[in-house]
């Protein structure tokens, strides 16, 4: 391991991450994320094993790695899709160890997917408050009678799905089917679904996969604009290495399921096992 | 003794589901689709069966023969006119032709042979008498569970050994991928059909021989419950097939006899619902998990 | 909230259109404008539309496939009968006990929903429509072994697993009579359910999925059939939902059971066996999943279609068979639908399009 790298701070009590790449911002406050020694198995095979990351709580962090080093799979265990086998996971300090994916989404994570999974058959709308379900407060009675606080919550809802939807200006397609929207604003679409959850840390799989140079430019000006507007944490996978250096304060690096660096833009350029993992071995 | 006689008539049931229950097991595995027209190619099978011994005067063994490649022809046009344009459709749609032609064979049946029961000679009579006459098993039983042993040791052989049944795994594991390799998907699952629709047409000419009786209606219950049994072993498994109709076969008579013979069937959903909810792909079933 | 949203325009037309259908089969039957057997038809149309519009909120909405439907409907059908002739001397109003008996009905059913839904709703895909079925198969066996019976001390209730008990069993005293015989079924009801009666069924049933579907409980339950993952990554609870969905489904069917039983005098529980819950299906599937409205058209045409065709008796099951098929072909294969264009140039827009 390169030196750079500095123990993490293992005790939620004492709230001052010590990994250089927390933003000064963020030092003295919780970190939204721990992640300590995660590590999961399918069947014999160690897919991610010792994985330890703490994110700041408006920290943008990247994670990279070459195809198959198995970041989705530390999405999906940090969103319990996976439970995982050894390690443990805090969320602004707080433990989730037996939690599954809804309780960890009502604890404050919130993620979009590689491949997408939008409700296509629903108008972005209600794809939106989908995202909100747990904001929206009324019952199902209420529902099917219709009585006064479903007529408040959905008037609160509809307005909130609309702000939402203008932070990548798609107001106008709220009555459209989210399956037949284009790509791309599929892409978005998913980003703000993902918003309404309220989180305070947003995972996004590969946000600007098939995207050309305009539009991931465009895209990294807005997860900037998310940061700074909804004052939360975002932790994304990307292949596209100007958006991670672009807007990334900390960038993890994966291969082979283990953790090869941390550290700033500029230490993870440098670092020569980064390299090696990426380009392969110098022959001399 | 009259435990060990209930036992035997439980297994030759079994045999029988077993029977049709491997045929339905392959064709779900390949065509992913509840094939609810399957219990009456089984009835097809017996009527063709009967009116070639009744009325032609043949021998049971060309019967047997006869039925099986009507059957198998019928199996093979079914799934060309009726489930092959559907392949690209939502299972809903497939699920409901199928019905149409469940339909369709029951009432050109009831129009052709009508509504009454047919009596049905059995193709082989008598009985061997074991323990002084104590316990008796009729030779339709042991012919019923020589020919389930057979044709589940057969198709195993059939589907590990030979270049056919091994296209047919693969096809039933990924079609799109069978296509690359340069296997033939349509006449892959073509055969399967044909393979299942005969072992219904033997199944149907069983099952009339230990029943005697015969209507439009037969096959529908065997049918269901044969599907039972293949999702009970793991649907699209053969030893899970013979080992689900054998148990349920089991189940259903020993229920008859000493539980309720009006909730003989009742217990036998009842195990199913059990075994699916201890192990949710069935007894030897795998479980696939969904990517992420 | 917006009233141009192409989906309430839609649900407004399809109360109205209920509504005035309803208007003219009324008027139509008052001037003598009806045949004998569609006037005893109407009351049944009415209990299979609710069904259509049940099955399709497990069907189409959840998006499970559930091949046991009409055991919900039995269930709901022999309390609703029990509940009101074991009422008939305490409530003389027979409007007030087919709505007492239609809330009982809804209120097994739905019991019987939750009973079965636990073990059922874990299951995925065709396991899942397997085990449906067998619950259907089970309910009809289980309520063929009942013998009740109702006199001054109440309700008698046997339960006759090895046939060897009869109603003679349930020791009624002198005035009690016996209202299920088992296998025999239900008999002597008396049949106080009314046309009218079945549309408000038809309009309550149209509220309660409709709104339901327009809410955040229904987004959520349409979530989990369009992507059971990402609904979880938001936060939705999948048992929950499921189990709400599938026990409101079974309620209705309760309900429109109770009004079906109420319809005959003699009601027996094998009638709602494996191939009801498959017509029913038939009618949700050719209606168009999750179209409510394309359920209670194919439902009213389906079942008045066999009427009509009464005179091709011993043809019509056939027909039916070759017309299921060539729908499923031609409304889901390209070649099929391009034949079918060519061989009927002016096709009418009919139940059939919705699938």
């Amino acid at each position: 391991m390169p030196k750079k790298i500095r123990s993490v701070n293992e005790s939620p009590l004492v709230p001052v991450p010590t990994d250089s790449y927390i933003p000064a911002r963020d030092l003295g406050k919780l970190p939204v994320l721990e992640a300590r020694h995660i590590g999961i198995d399918f069947g014999g095979l160690r897919a991610v094993d010792d994985f330890t990351l703490t994110v700041g709580s408006t920290e943008i962090t990247g994670l990279i790695g070459p195809n198959g080093a198995g970041k989705t799979t530390i999405f999906n265990m940090l969103t319990k899709v996976y439970q995982p086998t050894r390690g443990t996971i805090l969320i602004n300090g707080k433990d989730t160890g037996p939690m599954d994916t809804v309780q960890v989404s009502k604890l404050g994570v919130a993620r979009t997917f590689q491949n997408i999974r939008l409700f296509n058959e629903q108008s972005v709308e209600d794809n939106v408050k989908l995202g909100m379900h747990n904001q929206i407060n009324y019952g199902m009675f209420s529902g099917i009678l219709r009585l006064p606080n479903y007529w408040k919550q959905e008037k609160i809802a509809h307005e909130r799905a609309m702000e939402l939807l203008s932070i990548f200006n798609m107001q106008d397609m709220a009555n459209m089917k989210a399956g037949s929207l284009p790509y791309g604003a599929q892409r978005r679409l998913e980003i703000i679904r993902a918003l309404g959850t309220n989180p305070c840390l947003l995972l996004l799989d590969e946000p600007a996969a098939g995207m050309n140079p305009s539009e991931t430019t465009e895209l990294m000006e807005n997860i900037i604009k998310i940061r700074d507007t909804f004052h939360i944490a975002i932790l994304l996978i990307e292949h596209d290495m100007n958006l991670v250096m672009g807007i990334c304060e900390g960038i993890a690096v994966l291969n082979f399921g283990k953790l090869i660096a941390k550290g700033t833009a500029e230490d993870i350029q440098n670092d020569p096992v980064v390299i090696e993992a990426y380009l392969g071995k110098k022959e001399d | 003794m009259e435990f060990l006689s209930y036992l035997i008539s439980g297994i030759s049931l079994g045999s029988v589901y077993a029977i049709i229950a491997l045929g339905y097991t392959m064709v779900y595995g390949i065509a992913k689709m509840l094939n609810f027209a399957h219990g009456d190619v089984i009835m097809v099978g017996g009527y063709i069966s009967l009116i070639t011994m009744l009325n032609a005067g043949l021998s049971p063994w060309v019967a047997i023969l006869l039925a099986m490649a009507v059957c198998t022809v019928l199996g093979v046009l079914i799934e060309g006119l009726a489930y092959r344009p559907l392949r690209a459709a939502p299972s809903l749609a497939v699920l409901i032709t199928a019905i149409g032609v469940s339909y369709l064979l029951q009432n050109s049946a009831l129009l052709i042979f009508g509504a009454n029961p047919k009596s049905y000679t059995p193709i082989i009579t008598g009985t061997v008498h074991l323990f002084d006459g104590q316990l008796s098993i009729s030779y339709v039983s042991l012919l019923t569970v020589a020919a389930c042993i057979v044709i589940m040791v057969g198709l195993t052989l059939f589907t590990s050994k030979s270049k056919m049944g091994k296209a047919m795994r693969a096809v039933s594991e990924d079609k799109a991928a069978a296509q690359l390799m340069g296997i033939n998907v349509n006449s892959t699952i073509s055969l399967t059909f044909a393979i299942g629709s005969a072992l219904a047409a033997i199944a149907g000419v069983l099952l009339c021989s230990s029943y005697s009786t015969l209507m439009p209606t037969t096959g529908s219950m065997p049918g269901i419950k044969a599907f039972t049994a293949a999702v009970f072993g793991g649907i699209g498994s053969i030893p899970g097939a013979f080992l689900g109709g054998l148990i349920l076969g089991i189940v259903e008579s020993l229920s008859k006899a000493y539980i309720s013979s009006q909730l003989a069937n009742s217990i036998v959903f009842a195990a199913l619902i059990i075994v699916l909810l201890v192990k949710p792909t069935g007894l030897l079933g795998k479980y696939v998990p969904e990517k992420v | 909230m917006k009233t141009n949203n192409p989906s309430r325009m839609k649900d407004f037309a399809t109360f109205a259109g209920v509504i005035i259908a309803f208007l003219i089969v009324y008027i139509m039957r008052s001037r003598g404008m009806l045949t004998r057997s569609l006037s005893g038809q109407l009351v049944p149309i009415c209990a299979y539309v609710v069904m259509a519009i049940s099955l399709n909120l497990t069907v189409g909405v959840l998006g499970e496939l559930s091949l046991g439907h009409a055991g919900f409907m039995s269930v709901g059908a022999f309390s609703g009968v029990v509940a009101a002739m074991s009422l008939a001397s305490v409530i003389p109003s027979p409007v007030l006990r087919l709505v007492i008996a239609m809330v009982v009905g809804a209120i097994f059913a739905a019991i019987t929903g939750v009973i079965v839904g636990v073990p059922v709703l874990r299951l995925q895909g065709d396991y899942l429509a397997i085990v449906t079925l067998a619950f259907g198969e089970i309910i009809k066996d289980l309520i063929n072994c009942l013998i009740v019976g109702v006199d001054e001390r109440g309700l008698h209730i046997l339960f006759n697993a090895t046939g060897s008990r009869s109603v003679a069993d349930l020791h009624l005293i002198e005035g009690g009579k016996v209202i299920i015989k088992g296998a025999q079924g239900a008999t002597g009801v008396k049949a106080i359910a009314t046309f009218p009666a079945g549309v408000v069924l038809i309009l309550l049933a149209l509220v309660i999925v409709l709104n339901l579907m327009h809410s955040r409980s229904g987004r959520a339950i349409m979530a989990l059939r369009d992507n059971r993952i990402a609904a979880e990554s938001v936060g939705i609870n999948v048992t929950k939902y499921k189990m709400m969905a599938f026990v409101t489904s079974a309620a209705l069917a309760g309900a429109a059971g109770a009004l079906y039983g109420l319809n005959f005098s003699t009601i027996v529980s094998s009638k709602f066996n494996f191939n009801t819950s498959i017509t029913v299906l038939v009618f949700v599937v050719l209606g168009g999943l999750g179209n409510m409205t394309g359920s209670i058209i194919a439902a009213a045409v389906l079942t008045i279609l066999p009427e009509a065709l009464r005179g091709f008796d011993k043809y019509r099951m056939l027909a039916y068979a070759i017309v299921l098929i060539v729908v499923m072909l031609g409304t889901n294969n390209a070649q099929v639908k391009a034949l079918l264009a060519k061989l009927i140039p002016h096709r009418k827009k009919g139940a059939e399009e919705g699938a």
